[in-house]
C-alpha cells in the first residue's frame, strides 16, 4: 500500500470514535438506501417472476388489471382456439380462462382486513404455469367448493390455513392444499375451479384468458390477428410484460419517496463528514506542512485527504450495506396498487444495488472531504509549519 | 556590507547558495512590514553555516527562503545555479523533494508511521522500488543510531530520538542541502548534543551543507560559521576556528 495511504487509513484508525460516528451516521444513509432499493428490486423480482415467457394474457382492450377486465365466453372461445395455442398431451388446448375477484379477510392477530385476491382458475392452470406446485394436500377438484392457497398466505389471514375453510360469496371454501409459486406474486392468491367462482360470485365473463404458446417467436402474429378481429375487444401481451407493468405505480412511488429520504440523510451524513475532515486538516497541519516541505505537492495532499474521507464512504458502505443484507430475511406485505390486493415480497440484494450503495457512500465521502481536502492542499507551508 | 566579505571567503566554484538583494515582507492591516532587506550573501558547499538573531529578526524566514518553502519579493536565490524564485510551485516542490533535507524544532514526525516509515516517506517522491527504499531508510536509521527502533512510532520515542529520525527522514535522499530550523529547541542538553553531532558529522564525513537557524550559542558553536540577523539586515560573520 502506498505509504501516503496507509498514512490517511492509519489517521483514521487513530481517531476510533470520530471515525466510528461519522461512518456510523454514513452507515445508516447507506442502510436505507440499500434497503430501498432491495425493497423496490423486491416488489419488481416477485411480479416480473409472475409471469412466465411462454405465456400470453388476454384482457379487454385498455385495462390495466385482471379485475377491470371482462371477457365473455365467445371471446374466450375463440381466444383458446388460434393454432399458435400449445396443445395439451390430453389434446386440449394448455388455456386457462381465469377470473379474478377480491375478497376481504381479517389479518391474523388484527381487527384490520384486507383485500386477497382469488383466482377461479381452469383445469389446465398448472400446465400454463409450471413453476406453480401443490408442496401441501392437493389441488382443488373442478365442480367443488375447494380451493389451494398460497405459500405466502400461510399464518398472515384469520382462518386461512390448510384443512379448514373459509366463507366468502355466501358459500364456505374447504382449503384442500398449498400451493408454491416459486416467490412470485401467485404466492399471495387463493385459486379456486372458475366455474365454481363464477357461479358464487354471479358471473358469466372471465377477467383474462391465458395461454400457454407452441412457439414463443409466434406471439407477433397472435396479437395482430386477435386484436383485429372485429369480435373481440382484446389487447394481448406476454404474461412477464403485464406483471412487470403491474409492478410500475408502487416501485415508482418506494423509489421516489425512498430516494429523496436518502438523499435527504445523505446531506446530513455529508455535513458530518466534512465537520471530521475540517477537524482533521485543523489538527495536522503541521504535518501536512512537513508533508509539503518534503516536496509532496497540493495535489498529494488533495489526494490524501480526500482518500481519508473516501476510506470514511466505504467504511459506512461496508456496515450499512451489511445491516441491509440482513433485511433479506425479512418478508414484507403491502397492497400491491394497481390490483388491489395484498402482496408478499422479501428484499433481494442483486449485485447492482452493491454497487449503486457503494458509488452512494463514496460519493457522501467525496462531498464531505473534497472542501477540507482543498484547504489542507492549499495550506501556505511556512503557516502551516507554525501551526500550534 | 556583506557582499564585500561574500567576495572575500567564498570563491566562485565554491558557492553552492547564492542570495543576492532579496527581500521580504508581510502584510499586517493592510501594512507591509520588512522582515528582510536586501539580503546577499554566498554559502559554500561543504559549509556548515548557524543563522543566530534575536525574534523577530527573520532568521527564519531567511532560512524559509533558502529552503524553497516561501517566496522572496525581490531578488535572487540561486542553489547550484538555479535561480529558485524562479520555479513554479510544484517545480519547487519537486526542486525540495530533490535538494533539501529537512530538521525541524519539533521534529515533525508522522505519527502514525512507525520510524522507518517516516524516513521512507521522501523517497516515495523517488523512483525506487519498495525493498530499496526500505533499505535506504534502514540504512539511514542505522547511521542516526536508531537501527534497533525501526518499528517504534514517534509516541514510543525519546525527543532525542524522534529528532534523530528526523535528521534520518533529512539525509535519506542524499540531499546537497540540509536546513534545520531550531533543531535543538525541544531538546534536554545531552540529546542536543547528540543531534549536533550528528549533525557535525554528516557535514565533515559527507561533506553536506548545512544551515541552521538558532537561539542557542552553544549549538551555533558547532557550526563552522555563524551569521548574526538583526531587524532584517545581516550584521556579521564569524568564522568558528574548527570549522
Amino acid at each position: 500500500m502506498p505509504l501516503l495511504l496507509a498514512y490517511s487509513l492509519r489517521n483514521l484508525r487513530v481517531r476510533k470514535l470520530t471515525t466510528l460516528l461519522t461512518a456510523g451516521g454514513m452507515a445508516l444513509v447507506v442502510f436505507v438506501f440499500a434497503a430501498v432499493l432491495m425493497l423496490d428490486s423486491g416488489l419488481k423480482q416477485t411480479l416480473v417472476a409472475t409471469g412466465d415467457d411462454t405465456n400470453v394474457i388476454f384482457v379487454r382492450r385498455s385495462a390495466e388489471v385482471e379485475i377491470q377486465s371482462i371477457l365473455d365466453r365467445a371471446q374466450a372461445r375463440i381466444i383458446e382456439s388460434q393454432p399458435e395455442v400449445m396443445i395439451g398431451n390430453d389434446g386440449a388446448p394448455v388455456v386457462s380462462k381465469e377470473l379474478v375477484v377480491l375478497i376481504a379477510l381479517p389479518k391474523r392477530g388484527s381487527t384490520q382486513v384486507s383485500n386477497l385476491l382469488v383466482r377461479g382458475v381452469g383445469r389446465e392452470a398448472l400446465a400454463v404455469r409450471p413453476r406453480v406446485r401443490i408442496v401441501e394436500g392437493r389441488m382443488f377438484r373442478p365442480g367443488a367448493s375447494e380451493i389451494v392457497i398460497g405459500g405466502a398466505l400461510a399464518g398472515r389471514f384469520e382462518g386461512v390455513a390448510l384443512g379448514s375453510s373459509i366463507h366468502f360469496a355466501q358459500r364456505d371454501w374447504q382449503i384442500v392444499g398449498r400451493f408454491d409459486a416459486g416467490g412470485s406474486g401467485f404466492d399471495s392468491e387463493i385459486w379456486g375451479d372458475s366455474e365454481q367462482l363464477m357461479q358464487a360470485f354471479r358471473r358469466d365473463a372471465f377477467s383474462s384468458v391465458v395461454v400457454r404458446l407452441a412457439d414463443r417467436a409466434r406471439f407477433d402474429a397472435l396479437k395482430t390477428r386477435l386484436e383485429a378481429d372485429p369480435r373481440m375487444t382484446v389487447e394481448a401481451k406476454p404474461e412477464r410484460i403485464f406483471y412487470e407493468e403491474q409492478s410500475r405505480l408502487l416501485s415508482g412511488f418506494i423509489r421516489i419517496i425512498g430516494l429523496a429520504l436518502s438523499l435527504m440523510f445523505s446531506l446530513g451524513a455529508v455535513f458530518g463528514a466534512t465537520i471530521t475532515m475540517y477537524a482533521a486538516v485543523a489538527s495536522r497541519q503541521r504535518e501536512i506542512g512537513a508533508l509539503r516541505a518534503l516536496g509532496f505537492r497540493r495535489a498529494s495532499i488533495l489526494w490524501a485527504f480526500l482518500a481519508e474521507a473516501l476510506l470514511l464512504g466505504f467504511t459506512g458502505w461496508a456496515v450499512g450495506l451489511s445491516l441491509a443484507s440482513l433485511m433479506t430475511l425479512v418478508r414484507v406485505t403491502t397492497l400491491n396498487w394497481t390490483s388491489l390486493s395484498e402482496l408478499a415480497f422479501s428484499f433481494v440484494l442483486t449485485p447492482a444495488i452493491v454497487l449503486q450503495s457503494l458509488l452512494f457512500a463514496l460519493a457522501m465521502g467525496f462531498l464531505g472531504g473534497f472542501l477540507p481536502a482543498v484547504r489542507a492542499a492549499r495550506l501556505k507551508i511556512v503557516d502551516a509549519l507554525r501551526a500550534a | 556590507m556583506t557582499t564585500p566579505r561574500v567576495a572575500a571567503h567564498a570563491a566562485r566554484d565554491d558557492v553552492l547558495i547564492a542570495l543576492r538583494g532579496v527581500s521580504k515582507g508581510y502584510r499586517r492591516g493592510g501594512q507591509t512590514i520588512p522582515v528582510l532587506t536586501d539580503i546577499s550573501f554566498d554559502i559554500r558547499r561543504a559549509e556548515f553555516l548557524a543563522l543566530m538573531g534575536p525574534s523577530g529578526s527573520g532568521k527564519s524566514t531567511l532560512l524559509n527562503l533558502i529552503a524553497g518553502l516561501d517566496s522572496a519579493d525581490r531578488g535572487s536565490i540561486k542553489v547550484s545555479g538555479e535561480d529558485i524564485t524562479r520555479l513554479s510551485e510544484s517545480d519547487l516542490a519537486d526542486w525540495r523533494a530533490a535538494n533539501v533535507g529537512f530538521i525541524f524544532q519539533f521534529y515533525n514526525l508522522m505519527p502514525v508511521l512507525t520510524a522507518l516509515e517516516n524516513v521512507e516517506l521522501p523517497l516515495t517522491l523517488k523512483h525506487l522500488g519498495r525493498r530499496d527504499r526500505r533499505d535506504r531508510a534502514h540504512l539511514a536509521l542505522e547511521l542516526v543510531g536508531l537501527g534497533d527502533r525501526v518499528r517504534h512510532l514517534p509516541s514510543e520515542l525519546s525527543g532525542g530520538q524522534q529528532q534523530r529520525v528526523a535528521i534520518a527522514r533529512a539525509i535519506v535522499t542524499d540531499p546537497m542541502l540540509l536546513v534545520a530550523d531550531e533543531p535543538t529547541g525541544d531538546l534536554d542538553r545531552q540529546s542536543a548534543e547528540d543531534a549536533l553531532a550528528i549533525m557535525q558529522r554528516l557535514n565533515r564525513e559527507m561533506g553536506k551543507t548545512i544551515v541552521m537557524v538558532t537561539h542557542d550559542r552553544r549549538a551555533a558553536e558547532h557550526a563552522g560559521a555563524i551569521m548574526h540577523l538583526e531587524k532584517g539586515e545581516l550584521s556579521q560573520r564569524v568564522e568558528l576556528a574548527h570549522g
